[in-house]
């Protein structure tokens, strides 16, 4: 075989695993470890609206997780069943209207800053309906944070006192004691994938509360993957 | 008389002094290629003229890339001569080159010239490190001070898993989300982080210091004109570590005034929280922080 005919060979094999590995960590970094949910949008004077409802649990589960003490998000689909699903397809320039169940008790913000709901309408959210300007950082249970939008939202925690707390997940808010946080933010006019995460430390038992379920897409972590 | 049967495989008597003309090919493409690369690439290689520093890291570029030119031009000629005189034509029989002799003058020569230019580099790079610090972080006690150090605009650097927020400490620990920074102007940055180790990486400015737990990182940087430069984490720090970037602002000094006090009056609904004790909570500003809270920490 001539030297050249080698060289091409070559070139052409190296060419075709590099792309290979491109596919892989692309789609490892955009939807590694959970499959996309594409959340139903509404057209309100042709402008889309969507109605985001999710809790967040102290421990997941059996049912939904082969971790069942990892704490998580759970989404709510349009059936009424609560998933375990953090990566949520949205339409571009959209209204997202967000209600939030959080069961899990307080662990406390590692940076207080991040108490301050910010990026989302009016920089405020509503707890029990009463609008929020500031939470309390020690008493803060867990974040919805999309650090690419600005958007920053803190709950507060179930106190520890509750009549009705939840063990495992699915928890239901007509049975369980929870918090519950409400606001709205725009979803970007440019198409891509916006991670989001929770900042507080609350993965229980990993170093710093940061390990497990914080540093897995699928708990505590996911992408708002914004289409046009 | 029998004839000498290794006569005929014995290499033709080559008088060609082969090391003249690579030298001479040598000194031509390096008296080309120097002042090209010296003039024209050399103030291409990055990070470019954000600040100060950032300049300064270029000019060392630009001289490395300089010195480096001829050394890579001494390899790519012999390499090109080496084959074009001397590879095996078709059909040709292999034969042994003639026997390699050591020649003292010529390693003399090599010696003296690499080790003077490894010499000169490293106290060229040690001179324009200790300069100003060269935008790198230089631990809570810096010894490269830039003149004027006690003037420069402080600025603290917080890392967390997985974004920067930045804090000014003559804005009463204010905090934001945003890096601005004021232009023409000698800043001193604080890099910390509050949990694992990170790395801020402010590119186009030419600074870039580990951000520690529990360390008080410093660096210098001298801002110029107005713009936008990127800020990544350059220590892999955990699942989002490739999204653990945002970019910055140089702006006019009137500029950041009216953003500073924009940004204090959104700070001040959180103010009397952060500035609780920490078992309280809160972290008042200090140069340093530790993992706090672990109440659900292992």
């Amino acid at each position: 075989m001539r030297v050249g005919v080698k060289l091409l060979l070559v070139a052409a094999a190296v060419t075709a695993v590099g792309v290979i590995i491109g596919f892989y960590v692309s789609n490892l970094t955009t939807l590694a470890g959970s499959p996309a949910y594409d959340v139903p949008v509404s057209m309100h004077n042709g402008h889309p609206v969507v109605d985001l409802e999710f809790q967040t649990v102290a421990a997941v589960g059996s049912k939904l997780s082969q971790n069942p003490d990892w704490v998580s998000y759970l989404i709510r689909t349009t059936g009424g069943e609560w998933k375990r699903e953090t990566v949520w397809d949205l339409p571009a320039n959209a209204t997202v209207h967000v209600t939030w169940f959080n069961f899990d008790g307080a662990s406390g913000l590692r940076n207080p800053y991040l108490a301050r709901p910010q990026g989302m309408v009016g920089n405020r959210i509503l707890v029990y309906g009463k609008p929020v300007t500031r939470i309390d950082p020690n008493l803060a249970s867990h974040t919805f944070a999309v650090p690419a939008l600005g958007i920053i939202a803190a709950v507060p925690g179930v106190p520890d006192d509750a009549k009705h707390p939840c063990g495992f997940a699915p928890c239901s808010p007509g049975k369980n004691s929870h918090v519950t946080v409400k606001f709205t933010f725009h979803t970007p006019k440019t198409p891509g994938h916006y991670r989001w995460q929770c900042f507080v430390p609350c993965a229980a038992g990993w170093i710093f509360g940061f390990g497990g379920p914080m540093q897995t897409i699928g708990y505590m972590d996911g992408f708002l993957n914004v289409k046009a | 008389m029998a004839a000498n049967p290794d006569a005929a495989q014995a290499p033709p008597s080559d008088s060609t002094n082969h090391g003249v003309r690579v030298v001479a090919a040598w000194l031509v493409l390096s008296a080309i290629a120097t002042p090209l690369v010296a003039i024209y690439v050399g103030p291409l290689i990055p990070p470019g003229n954000g600040s100060v520093q950032a300049q300064g890291q270029t000019f060392s570029n630009q001289v490395m890339a300089s010195f480096v030119t001829p050394v890579l031009c001494l390899m790519a000629v012999f390499f090109a001569y080496g084959l074009i005189k001397f590879h095996t034509r078709r059909n040709e029989a292999v034969l042994d080159g003639p026997p390699l002799r050591n020649d003292s003058r010529v390693q003399l020569l090599w010696i003296v010239i690499t080790t003077t230019m490894v010499l000169f580099l490293a106290g060229f790079g040690t001179y324009e490190l200790l300069k100003d610090g060269a935008g790198g972080g230089q631990g809570p006690n810096p010894i490269a001070l830039p003149a004027h150090h006690q003037t420069a605009y402080p600025v603290q650097v917080i890392a967390q898993q997985w974004q920067f927020t930045y804090r000014y400490p003559s804005l009463g620990g204010m905090e934001s989300n945003q890096l601005v920074l004021p232009a023409d102007r000698l800043v001193v940055l604080h890099v910390t982080s509050l949990d694992a180790v990170h790395s801020f990486w402010a590119y186009q400015l030419g600074v870039k210091a580990d951000a520690n737990p529990g360390v008080d990182n410093v660096a210098y940087v001298t801002t110029k004109g107005p713009m936008v430069f990127n800020v990544r984490c350059a220590e892999l720090c955990g699942l989002w570590h490739p999204y653990m970037f945002n970019n910055g602002t140089v702006v006019p000094q009137a500029q950041f005034n009216r953003w500073a006090a924009h940004a204090v009056a959104l700070y001040a609904s959180i103010k009397p929280y952060v500035n609780r004790p920490t078992d309280k909570g809160g972290a008042p500003f200090a140069y340093s922080y530790l993992p706090e809270p672990t109440r659900r920490a292992g």
